[in-house]
């Protein structure tokens, strides 16, 4: 089946991840920009870091036929020094007219502070100033509800189209006030301290599947990419068709990713041959 | 060996998800019996009520130096 990892730290994986998600039907991964496990300090530094993720990545990952897009942010981890935020956001637009850069992101907040929350604010400004769309990290363990609660207030105050807008690592308990806002939500696995893949299949089952992305994230902590093949054999495992799948796993991100023009993977719909003599 | 500290800061992300994932299975079989309109056959509802026992065992403040060994004496019972 065919498969597209949505959110993927790319550069903190390695080939073999690459190889092995080519083999179980990964056809295209996207990266947002995140945290390096440490600040840094110069605007330069990000330009390099997105120079990689919009130029060297997408070769890393065509060697196994993996079509490879990103995003561009600052994250909000280092969101508490406005200054190089601001400088930063200056070359955006630039990274917006290369051929497989999807929009801003991942912006959104860690600890809710008030730079946070103007950085967040900045970052979707600028997106939908630009036509970009926008993916939002909110907080995980203790902060998540609060911070979740947060982002939907800064977007509330702002004109934003908001199907144009993914809020990612929901969770039971903030994924419905995101989606009655008209928001896409993500589900993003991890072994331990996010949502796991059964927990997942719990939500798209209660909550259905429009709307929603699924996604391993996987970075340079402890993390998986095949959290989402594992997610995938639970819901498959639970009675839901193959097309039930790909419109999951496949067709959503499709959707989503491909209201930007750049990302031109098509959904999919199985059709049974049935022999003429029958 | 561990401090007190070392084994709650060392273990407890694994034991919040551990948790958080009994809990998803108990929803999960609740909205299964909202869904069928029945509950479990005899045999699965043996199964839950030991789960059920399990979690508040786990939960009893009093003294219980072998917690473990309770567990699988009371899932030896299914």
């Amino acid at each position: 089946m065919q498969i597209i990892q949505p959110h993927y730290h790319a550069i903190a994986r390695t080939a073999q991840d690459y190889e092995r998600m080519a083999m179980s039907g990964v056809v295209a991964v996207a990266e947002p920009a995140f945290w390096a496990g440490f600040d840094r300090l110069y605007p330069e530094t990000f330009i390099d870091y997105f120079r990689q993720i919009s130029e060297f990545e997408p070769t890393r990952a065509a060697q196994y036929g993996i079509r490879h897009y990103c995003w561009v942010a600052v994250n909000p981890k280092e969101a508490e020094n406005p200054t190089l935020t601001r400088e930063v956001l200056k070359h955006f637009p630039e990274f917006f007219a290369k051929p497989t850069v999807l929009g801003v992101g991942e912006t959104g907040l860690h600890k809710s502070t008030k730079n946070e929350c103007e950085s967040l604010e900045a970052h979707v400004e600028l997106a939908m100033k630009h036509g970009q769309l926008v993916l939002i990290h909110t907080p995980h363990l203790a902060d998540k509800a609060h911070g979740t609660k947060k982002v939907l207030e800064v977007l509330a105050g702002m004109k934003v189209d908001p199907e144009r807008i993914w809020i990612d690592h929901v969770e039971e308990q903030t994924i419905r006030p995101c989606l009655d806002a008209g928001y896409w939500v993500g589900f993003t696995l991890y072994p331990i301290t996010k949502c796991s893949p059964k927990r997942a299949v719990d939500m798209l089952e209660k909550y259905g599947t429009e709307r929603i992305l699924v996604n391993s994230s996987a970075d340079w902590g402890p993390s998986d990419p095949f959290t989402l093949q594992e997610c995938i054999l639970e819901f498959r495992r639970r009675g839901h068709s193959l097309q039930e799948a790909i419109n999951v796993f496949h067709n959503n991100p499709c959707r989503f990713l491909g209201q930007n023009p750049k990302f031109d993977i098509q959904p999919i719909r199985i059709e049974t041959l049935v022999e003429a003599s029958k | 060996m561990l401090s007190p500290d070392q084994v709650i800061e060392a273990y407890f992300l694994e034991a919040r998800h551990q948790l958080l994932e009994i809990a998803a299975l108990l929803d999960r079989h609740d909205a299964a019996v909202a869904r069928e309109g029945r509950g479990a056959s005899p045999a699965g509802a043996a199964k839950l009520a030991v789960l059920k026992e399990a979690i508040a065992t786990l939960a009893d403040d009093r003294p219980a130096p072998e917690r473990t060994v309770a567990l699988l004496e009371l899932f030896a019972r299914v």
